[in-house]
């Protein structure tokens, strides 16, 4: 018995430092040498201040940009602090938040759309991580008529500015085909500079 | 539902068909320690470890032997993962500064991981330093899995071997598992996540400007509304995808970050979610060849896959079904499926992986003690969410927790021959084995532990308003659900979680580590205990009364079992849970 526990003692410290440091410690080392912008987070640098990730979605909000889905990280798309909403189907708190959603996208639609439209469901729903980059291509062509009221733009060229973002199945078919909203978002003020404020976070 | 939608179930299980049957037979030739094309350089690494740990690799073992060793390093390595979780404040590759962790949550942690079951009261990426989630937690997803993989082996060769005592060396088997199966597995799945985008560094956090600023209402301590403009965004790092790889390979599950594998940095694309799933099954799957080959019997290791694939098929089809029907409550959402959305239930649910990818992990990570998710079980419909609660109930039995899936079929193979035995009135045999009193009465302790612990804490828990109930972030029958779904998923060993229930109280942190302590070495014990009493007898020779466990016939009686134990020990209790809501879904009712 105690030769046992010896044993036990021993291969718990000899397999910590084979499996708990060298293997994690050489895979950073190696994926550095390999890939080292995939390893580091896909990080976007704009005129050398750095402005976000690829993969991780940004809260937009106030008029003149694409908009996130809502989130339940934080105060919003807090990437330290992962979260869903983790509200059950028959949550009187999760069909008020919806249905206020569904009020606030109906109102902000300019004159000339129909406003009944229903919205895309993506648009009212928070995400699994809180910090989804994506919507879906209803959301995305869903938002341009408010988009380009707001950036004085034709709609037509926005949505070009959309189709050419689309991200499609990968290898043709696998998940779902989804628009990056920093990315569209960035190309769009590489498009017309927006002179913008801070508006308060209403959905 | 999509015709690309079952496009992508049928292709996900068609590759697990495809890696089962050469991943079988290699792990045959490694557990036979016969030669493969590792050895060169992992055979002097085995030699030293056990150089270095004093292991006699040629010694056998009895099972009480065989037991007691996993209880050793089972309990070693657990102290010195809470040892970690509690100093790390003073250990390196802590570039955040987290201090240490509070006791009880660092003793749930550590319950949690020995068992394989990685359930997290905590979030990790504001709670564990680098250190800890590598040496402490990782480290344990590495030797979880082996040992599960080791007692999966000790059992079959107890159904194999014929009147010997031993059942193989505890140390040898666990080595053999992770050097020439888990790491090599790992290495290469961790380079493939990464080339998705999967993060693996050492970096303190980053700190990014956002494009557009915002301004955010909160309250202040005396519930004073404050307007805050928020300019930046914290973005979480670490060593993750040397972490994820083992995570799934050995279906252990446990997050680098809070949201699991629904974090764009655990699982940033649809291939990365693949990968991740195929992951998830493939050594579960693989071990149901090696069961075939090493029995002498392919074609019942075949009979037993069969049984796993017809689970696994009804079990997706109807969380599928489920979440792609939307939720009826919510009015002026467009939720139809059309070419440019993926449409359903999409509350906790990412847009990369929609309602298939979504409802197909789920499926997954619950048929296998995983517990990873890639969208969040507690905001699926209540037939949706049932089904990843069902699976668990089962005993995660659908190809099942690496190595503990395997045992856990077993023990209702067993149990399936023995009614076999009494429907034609002959003595049960199992591949020559004669079944007798002691196998069934130890393979009865190992089916009722498991719902005696699941109903009985969950039901004191129901009872329990300031320690229990307060927990709960749904009311009506959801918050039944979340309750049953924890204590489910502590004895099940998964890990997965209706993760609106705050578990990091003192209440549920103590209670959930006992029951996930009880779920693995109390139907551990019981199952060695079989392992080691059918090693003893003599393999008769086949006869006109031999009930064959190679037909469809053995299927069907297989899954009738399972079906039946598990649907008259929980439908009471589900009944009043994700039925009743469903009902009270469709008749409007909120709470």
């Amino acid at each position: 018995m105690r030769k046992q526990i010896i044993t036990a003692i021993l291969y718990t410290v000899v397999t910590t430092l084979l499996l708990g440091i060298a293997y994690p410690l050489g895979m950073t080392v190696l994926a550095h040498f390999l890939m080292p912008q995939k390893a580091n987070g896909e990080l976007i640098t704009q005129n050398g201040a750095l402005v976000g990730s690829k993969l991780i979605g940004q809260p937009f909000t106030g008029p003149g940009y694409f908009h996130s889905r809502p989130s339940a990280a934080g105060a919003g798309y807090d990437a330290a602090n992962s979260s869903g909403s983790n509200l059950g189907p028959t949550n009187a708190t999760l069909i008020a938040r919806v249905q206020q959603s569904v009020q606030a996208w109906q109102a902000s639609q300019p004159q000339n759309v129909a406003v009944q439209a229903n919205v895309p469901i993506d648009l009212v729903t928070t995400s699994a991580s809180g910090l989804d980059p994506d919507i879906t291509i209803a959301a995305a062509e869903y938002q341009v008529p408010e988009v380009a009221h707001a950036r004085a733009l034709t709609e037509a060229k926005l949505k070009d500015l959309v189709q050419a973002h689309i991200q499609p199945r990968q290898f043709g078919e696998l998940g779902e085909p989804r628009v990056n909203v920093l990315e569209l978002n960035l190309a769009l003020d590489r498009l017309t500079a927006l002179a913008h404020t801070p508006q308060p976070v209403s959905r | 539902m999509t015709a690309n939608g079952w496009f992508q179930i049928g292709l996900f299980f068609l590759l697990i068909l495809l890696i089962a049957r050469p991943l079988g037979i290699y792990m045959t030739r490694v557990f036979e320690r016969r030669k493969t094309f590792l050895d060169p350089v992992l055979a002097p690494l085995e030699r030293t470890i056990y150089k270095l740990t004093g292991v006699e690799a040629e010694k056998e073992m009895r099972w009480t032997e065989y037991a007691i060793a996993m209880l050793l390093f089972s309990f070693v390595s657990m102290l010195v993962l809470y040892l970690i979780e509690r100093i790390q404040a003073w250990l390196p590759l802590n570039p955040q500064h987290w201090p240490g962790v509070p006791a009880v949550l660092a003793l749930n942690t550590a319950a949690s991981f020995t068992t394989n079951t990685n359930w997290q009261s905590y979030v990790p990426e504001t709670t564990m330093s680098y250190l800890t989630q590598m040496a402490g937690l990782a480290y344990h997803n590495f030797i979880s899995a082996a040992v599960g993989m080791a007692l999966a082996i000790a059992f079959v060769r107890g159904i194999s071997r014929r009147e010997q005592n031993t059942l193989g060396n505890f140390w040898v088997d666990v080595t053999r598992s992770i050097l020439w199966v888990l790491l090599p597995g790992s290495i290469v799945l961790a380079l493939a996540l990464v080339s998705q985008g999967v993060v693996q560094n050492l970096h303190p956090y980053d700190t990014a400007h956002l494009l557009e600023p915002q301004k955010v209402v909160t309250q202040d301590s005396a519930g004073k509304p404050v307007t805050q403009t928020i300019t930046t965004q914290t973005i979480a790092q670490g060593p993750v995808a040397s972490q994820e790889a083992i995570k799934m390979l050995g279906t252990n599950g446990g997050g680098f970050f809070n949201t699991n594998s629904a974090h764009p940095f655990e699982n940033p694309t649809p291939f990365s979610n693949l990968l991740e799933m195929l992951a998830i099954f493939a050594i579960p799957a693989g071990l149901t060849v090696t069961l075939g080959r090493m029995t002498g019997s392919p074609r019942h290791g075949w009979a037993v896959f069969a049984t796993m694939a017809i689970l696994f098929f009804a079990g997706v089809t109807t969380a599928y079904w489920a979440e792609a029907q939307g939720n009826p409550l919510m009015r002026g959402v467009d939720q139809q499926v059309t070419a440019t959305q993926a449409g359903g239930n999409m509350e906790g649910k990412e847009v990369r992986f929609g309602i298939a990818n979504s409802a197909l992990f789920a499926t997954a990570t619950t048929d296998a003690s995983c517990g990873a998710v890639n969208s969040m079980h507690d905001s699926f419909t209540p037939l949706g969410g049932m089904v990843p609660m069902i699976n668990i109930m089962l005993g995660e039995i659908v190809f099942g927790g690496v190595g503990a899936g395997l045992y856990g079929m077993l023990i209702f193979v067993i149990l399936s021959v023995f009614i076999a035995g009494l429907m034609v009135g002959r003595t049960p045999e199992y591949l020559g084995k004669k079944i007798e009193a002691f196998d069934v009465k130890m393979c009865m302790l190992y089916i009722l532990v498991f719902p005696l612990l699941i109903l009985c804490l969950s039901a004191v828990t129901v009872l329990l308003p300031r320690l229990g109930l307060s927990s709960l972030a749904n009311a009506g029958p959801h918050g039944l659900s979340e309750i049953l779904y924890a204590f489910t998923s502590a004895a099940g060993n998964n890990g997965s979680a209706f993760a609106g229930l705050n578990a990091n109280t003192n209440y549920y942190n103590l209670m959930l580590a006992i029951t996930m302590l009880g779920g693995r070495f109390f139907m551990i014990v019981p199952m060695l205990a079989v392992a080691g009493n059918l090693a003893r007898k003599k393999i008769a020779p086949p006869s006109a009364g031999t009930f064959p466990v190679t037909t469809p016939l053995f299927t069907t009686l297989l899954t009738g079992v399972i079906l039946i134990v598990g649907a008259l020990t929980f439908f009471p209790a589900l009944s009043l849970g994700p039925i009743l809501e469903h009902l009270l879904l469709y008749a409007g009712k909120t709470f």
